[in-house]
């Protein structure tokens, strides 16, 4: 079935190397709500700068050039920032839950998917930040024996996710073992 | 304390005040000489001096063993069928206890001074993830008798404990004393063997005259070639040190399994170690080979196992490791006898290799990092000194050809397979792993992509398991190569989530 990549075969393009096979985007999309928790993260984060620099800015004459410049700098980039990527961001972030496993797709520049299966979770957690307190979102982290496991949703409407750790909670009790 | 409360509880080994009397000795000694050397600098007599030092040391050593002999009568310690509890009686009281059948491990250390006086110390844990030592019990010192008997005790999950001694499954061959220099620790030890005399000759306060003698010295001679003589000199030393570190390390190295179902590493010269996993908890093998290693045709082998305990920052010791540096035919041997197989599946594998696009990518990345280390030497130059441009041109011209060896031979070591239980996966040129993971042992799946590898076709697949480092990736796989390999590997699990168009 993978003779086709092998080395010596010596298959040099992209197209015939991209298969048939991929993964499938998770079923659910996280709350709506997400993007306005993002936009406003987005805003502090690039917001602190330019506050800082216009500030000094003003009470730094002779400097005020090269402080205020990058303020602007920053204040635009972080702008389209704010406007573009989080709708981007709405579209890759992606969870499902079947009978069998936990599934959830984020990242964008680094894509991310990972696959827990049912049987081997041992926690399940959630967690609401200040920030998503006030979007009414919660974080659901979903921990395996691994130290390197982890599946995180993040976003989701809080009233879900304490619901959805509810019934993993009593799914992942209801398996045997210790889920090594 | 009341002796009812303890009834049929064990204190530890009682020589431990011996041990401490005789390290604070030393370490009393050991800070005299410079005290005294400084107080008589300081303009008093010599006799006044040695009065007050011996004074202080006595005070030192009085005070460290008072200190020892109340931690030996606060600390006690008992085994019941169900459990292991220690207590702890002085002004507070504190216990605890681990529950035998979750005990994972137990290790064995004996420095020189505890063989001196016929102790070991005993760590016994549960390998539980959490920090702080939560999951660990450490009893500092026992007699080497008592300790083996926790040992075996702890460890016996058969009816019969009966150690094999005949037939150990690797046993140390003097030989591979060979491959300890060919490792970054001898160039590194070196270094740091220099900078710590440039270190104590500041603290003596004879730096500026160590410098002028060693000036005085390569009178005369180009400055290229006194550098020259000095790195010789520096990797000399680190070869001695390297070589030392081996023996002090893996001495009587020998690796058995015992009949209660663990595999037990001993090795030591002055410091001894007894190290054992739990042969159910064992995942697979990790085949580490080190460039210089290599090239000279040796491998390392280090388990996967979950409960693991993890080299503490205390202890720099790799717990992990079953077999040093040795032949790879060596190594494979072991690996499979480890594991129970008739061949290692690092050697009975077919790797397949991945697309062409992973070495572009590859070749891209070392080479950028040279440039980029290139681009700020040149930068410096113009703006500081001609020197650096020279230096950088003769990196440049070391580094280029050797980095795009280093990307082909990194490309080349990419693989992965299928053998039996395990599947492998190979990466890495400066350092080579193999690993061979049991395929029951994937407890998930984590796949990767940057933008990069999508333009390409490529990406990450990451099997995440509970043993060893957590996650063992395959690099750089084509997409449906990758997503393939995950779903053979363990059947069911990605499968509902793959799009086959």
């Amino acid at each position: 079935m993978r003779s086709h990549c092998k080395r010596s075969s010596g298959v040099d393009s992209v197209e015939a190397e991209r298969g048939k096979v991929r993964l499938r985007p998770p079923r659910n999309a996280l709350d709506q709500r997400v993007v306005g928790w993002w936009r406003l993260q987005g805003t502090l984060f690039w917001g602190a700068p330019v506050l800082v620099l216009v500030v000094l800015g003003l009470l730094i004459a002779p400097a005020r050039f090269w402080l205020l410049t990058p303020a602007v700098v920053f204040a635009v980039a972080g702008l389209a920032w704010v406007i573009a990527m989080p709708p981007w961001w709405f579209k890759v972030h992606r969870w499902e839950v079947t009978e069998t496993a936990v599934y959830a797709r984020s990242g964008f520049f680094w894509q991310e998917w990972r696959v827990a299966p049912m049987s081997r979770i041992q926690t399940v957690d959630t967690l609401r930040g200040p920030l998503q307190q006030v979007f009414k979102l919660a974080t659901v982290t979903v921990t395996t024996a691994s130290a390197r496991g982890a599946v995180k949703i993040r976003g989701l409407d809080h009233e879900l996710a304490a619901s959805l750790a509810e019934q993993l909670t009593e799914t992942t009790q209801a398996t045997p073992g210790d889920a090594t | 304390m009341t002796s009812g409360e303890f009834e049929g509880w064990s204190t530890l080994d009682k020589r431990t005040l011996a041990v401490t009397a005789v390290m604070m000795t030393g370490a009393a000694v050991g800070a005299a000489i410079p005290t005294t050397a400084a107080i008589v600098g300081g303009g008093a007599r010599f006799w006044v001096a040695l009065a007050w030092v011996v004074a202080g040391g006595l005070v030192l050593v009085a005070g460290g063993v008072l200190a020892d002999l109340f931690y030996w009568k606060g600390v006690r310690y008992r085994l019941t069928p169900e459990r292991l509890e220690t207590a702890f009686t002085l002004v507070f009281r504190s216990r605890k206890s681990l529950q035998r059948e979750r005990i994972r491990n137990v290790d064995l250390t004996a420095n020189p001074l505890h063989r001196l006086f016929g102790v070991a110390v005993v760590t016994i844990g549960t390998g539980s993830h959490e920090s702080g030592g939560q999951g660990r019990i450490k009893l500092n010192p026992v007699s080497r008798a008592e300790a083996e008997r926790l040992r075996a005790e702890l460890l016996r999950r058969a009816e019969s404990v009966e150690i094999d001694e005949d037939a150990p499954l690797a046993e140390l061959d003097r030989s591979w004393i060979r491959y300890a220099p060919m490792s970054f620790l001898t160039p590194a030890l070196g270094l740091a063997a220099g900078g710590g005399l440039m270190q104590v000759s500041e603290w003596a306060g004879l730096r500026k005259g160590l410098i002028d003698w060693a000036i005085g010295l390569f009178r005369g001679i180009p400055l290229v070639v006194a550098i020259l003589i000095l790195l010789a000199i520096a990797m000399v030393v680190g070869l001695i040190g390297a070589l030392g570190l081996w023996v002090e390390m893996w001495w009587n190295y020998r690796l058995d399994r015992e009949a209660g179902g663990t595999l037990r590493v001993r090795r030591g010269l002055f410091t001894t170690r007894s190290i054992s996993i739990e042969e159910r908890r064992m995942r697979g093998i990790d085949l580490v080979e080190p460039l210089g290693n290599r090239i000279s045709g040796a491998a390392r082998v280090d388990a996967i196992a979950t409960g693991m305990r993890q080299s503490d920052d205390k202890d720099k010791t790799d717990y992990h490791t079953l077999l040093p540096a040795a032949p790879v035919a060596t190594a494979n041997r072991v690996a499979a006898a480890v594991l129970r197989e008739p061949v290692s599946p690092t050697e009975a594998v077919r790797l397949t290799g991945h697309p062409r696009a992973a070495r572009g990518r590859l070749l891209r990345w070392w080479i950028g990092s040279v440039v980029v280390l290139l681009a700020i030497f040149a930068l410096l130059g113009f703006l500081l000194t001609d020197v650096l441009l020279v230096i950088g041109a003769a990196l440049g011209v070391v580094l280029l050809p050797a980095s795009v060896l280093l990307a082909l031979d990194a490309y080349r070591n990419l693989g992965h397979g299928i053998t039996g239980r395990y599947l492998v996966g190979r990466h890495g040129t400066v350092r080579r792993s193999t690993f061979a993971l049991e395929r029951d042992g994937v407890i998930g799946w984590t796949v990767k992509q940057s933008i990069f590898q999508r333009r390409k076709g490529l990406l990450t697949v990451e099997a995440t398991t509970a043993a060893g480092a957590g996650a063992y990736s395959v690099y750089d796989a084509g997409e449906e190569q990758g997503l393939l390999f995950a779903e053979e590997s363990v059947p069911e699990l990605l499968t509902p989530f793959l799009d086959r168009a």
